[in-house]
């Protein structure tokens, strides 16, 4: 009712600095909420699509046995009727397929373990951009036998462009392999754990290196809507045999979903301390405000005013005090945020180190989720409303006349 | 028929600690038209038989007749709209929304009521300009005087068309000039519009004005004269 509605905002103004008080530190809490949330899931989502981009795609099709211990021997043939029961789904963009191992690799008298992957360059590439990340030397092609070295290996190694080294490592069902190959390029990836022990090289040199012919350790697919992920993996799930596993990235990437939601746990926690802050800002005043209006109530209701109409007007006014903060602090946090969005905080120190460690890019994106505004709206009207819950019994158990008389 | 009357009419207050008989064994009739004041010393129960009338309090014991419809049974929220359709208030003091206009308080009850628009207006207009505050619309309480604030009162009292109205010592709070200027109004209203009002009061300025005089004692009806 617009009247009921007029009088609540005429309330809200009649202690004008309780109000601005109370509104100000829900806009404090409030941006710092929406920021901190902010923060958390834009590092959230740089970790992931790290992780999904830069090495396991949303989705994973392996032969059964190899996650257990990434062995050459637990591998399938990549038949192009494999491949084709798989692009075939509309959610499907690429399909990568790779054949993944360890192998040492040595150079005069330097030694050192190292990831093989032996993929298809040029999907590899529209996939990872690694051609952009070359620093020295030229990209890979198909029929290659040559390897790109990622920076930090190739320095512990000490080669160049143009040098060789020598990979050894375990084959198929036990054959030796052992072989020298060309270093056509350097590649410089963001994430240490990469760029300490990451050798590219074509598909076809890896499954020659490996004896492993025609085979490959995995497809990484990825979709282009990641909304549908779970019905895309089920879909292809179904369509294939169980010699073969499917896996989301969830799996995939386990240790770091669960980095992620313990740190969640955090921000939650966060998240309910400011909305408690919030919660006593609004109780306080809605509690005064009901207290120093008794008289006022006692003729409202006196003259013929039901007691839920009154309850409206207190409710229309927690939720307004909660609104009105809500919009100024959404006015003031969306620029900074938005900059943000395109600006990411570079990081230093132990906490780059840290986010390096799950494969994140030491940096600190931000989050222009709508969830994010969506969620403190809701959270701040929920809150008015559990703010109102004791006005609504003053309400319930009001004594006109006593109110009349005090 | 009268358009209120009570029977046996029993108020007690903290019946079970230091029992305070309020109001005792009234049984008093008002009949359209009147305008009468209740009078007698302090305590003697005048704003609990004003507040009994009203459906503002709950006897202990009796009942009280509207129109012929006993409200007493009425439940909490039934009573509630039945003094919003048929009973006109002015209390002592306090009596407006301070945050609305003059003409927002009177406008208030009609909006209750859902008249339209268009009904609302006219009937502002005619009742503050009948109590004498055609410049005064857009003023709040606060920036009313006392006797501005009553007349306020008396015009939202009448804007929701009641049958009576209730007035707990209107002037209690006016000096000579206001009491004078409202005694009139309501005294015009009674005549022309036949509107009956009851007051409580000690204001010798009220008895004068009023046509009947009913007095208590102690919670009891000791003297009923009509002028
Ligand atoms: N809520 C209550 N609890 C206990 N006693 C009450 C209560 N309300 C009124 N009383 C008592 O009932 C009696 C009548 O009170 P009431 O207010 O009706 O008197 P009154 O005639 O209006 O007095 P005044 O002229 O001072 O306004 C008084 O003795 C008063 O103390
Ligand atoms: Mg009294």
């Amino acid at each position: 009712m617009k009247e009921l509605l007029k009088i609540a905002w005429r309330n809200l103004w009649r202690s004008k600095r309780r109000t601005i008080l109370t509104m100000t530190s829900i806009i404090l809490a409030a941006c710092m909420a929406m920021f901190t949330r902010s923060m958390q899931k834009g590092s959230y989502g740089n970790m992931i699509s790290n992780a999904v981009k830069l090495s396991t795609g949303y989705f994973q099709v392996q032969a059964d046995g190899y996650w257990e211990n990434k062995s050459v021997d637990k591998t399938f043939i990549n038949t192009p009727t494999l491949l084709n029961q798989i692009t075939k789904n509309k959610n499907v963009e690429v399909v990568v397929p790779r054949l993944e191992s360890f192998a040492l690799a040595s150079s005069g008298k330097h030694t050192k373990g190292t990831l093989i992957i032996a993929t298809d360059p040029e999907i590899e590439n529209k996939l990872n951009k690694i051609s952009d990340k070359l620093i020295d030397g030229d990209y890979l092609t198909k029929d290659d036998n040559q390897v790109l070295v990622a920076e930090k290996l190739a320095e512990y190694l000490q080669v160049n462009v143009g040098d060789t080294l020598v990979l050894l490592g375990q084959g198929y069902h036990g054959v030796t392999a052992a072989a020298k190959y060309r270093v056509k390029g350097i590649i410089k990836f963001p994430i240490p754990q990469l760029n300490n022990q990451l050798i590219y090289m074509p598909l076809k040199a890896g499954q020659e290196f490996y004896s492993a012919y025609e085979r490959v350790t995995t497809y990484s697919v990825m979709i282009s809507n990641p909304e549908e992920l779970n019905e895309t993996v089920a879909g292809i799930k179904s369509e294939l045999s169980d010699e073969y596993i499917v896996m989301d990235w969830t799996e995939l990437n386990k240790e770091m979903v669960q980095a992620i939601q313990s740190d969640d746990v955090g921000g939650q926690i966060m998240l309910g301390i400011l909305y408690m802050v919030i919660g006593f800002g609004m109780f306080g005043t809605i509690m005064m405000m009901t207290m120093e209006r008794r008289k006022e109530f006692a003729i409202m209701i006196a003259i013929g005013m039901q007691k839920s109409k009154l309850f409206l007007v207190v409710l229309y006014e927690t939720i307004m005090i909660g609104i009105v903060a809500l919009i100024i602090s959404l006015i003031i946090t969306y620029p900074v945020l938005l900059y943000y969005f395109y600006n990411p905080i570079p990081l230093e120190g132990e906490f780059a180190e840290a986010m390096e460690m799950f494969g994140a890019e030491p940096i600190m994106p931000f989050s222009l989720d709508a969830d994010i505004f969506i969620n403190q709206t809701l959270a701040v009207i929920v809150i008015a409303f559990i703010a109102s819950l004791y006005p609504l019994t003053k309400i319930l158990r009001f004594k006109v006349l006593q109110a009349m008389r005090s | 028929m009268s358009i209120i009357s009570t029977v046996k009419l029993n108020k007690i207050y903290a019946e079970d600690t230091f029992p305070v008989h309020a109001t005792n064994d009234i049984s008093v009739n008002f009949e359209q038209g009147e305008f009468s004041a209740i009078v007698g010393p302090s305590g003697c129960g005048k704003t609990t038989l004003l507040n009994l009338l009203g459906g503002l309090e709950t006897p202990t014991s009796g009942e009280v007749i509207i129109d012929s419809k006993i409200i007493t049974n009425l439940k909490s929220n039934e009573l509630t709209d039945f003094r919003l359709r048929n009973i006109g208030f002015v209390f002592q003091a306090y009596n407006l929304i301070p945050v609305l206009t003059a003409r927002e308080n009177v406008e208030f009850i009609m909006h209750l009521q859902n008249y339209n628009k268009d009904e609302r207006n006219a009937r502002v207009e005619e009742l503050l300009t009948a109590v004498g505050l055609k410049d005064k619309f857009n003023k709040r309480p606060g920036e009313l005087s006392g006797g501005e604030q009553q007349r306020v009162a008396v015009a939202r009292a009448l804007a929701s068309k009641p049958k009576f109205i209730l007035a707990d010592e209107p002037t209690a709070n006016l000096d000579s000039k206001s009491t004078y200027a409202l005694l009139d109004i309501m005294e015009t209203l009674n005549e022309k519009e036949n509107m009956t009002f009851i007051f409580s009061t000690h204001d010798s300025r009220v008895m004068e004005r009023a046509r009947r005089l009913v007095s208590l004692d102690d919670g009891k009806i000791v003297n009923d004269e009509t002028k």
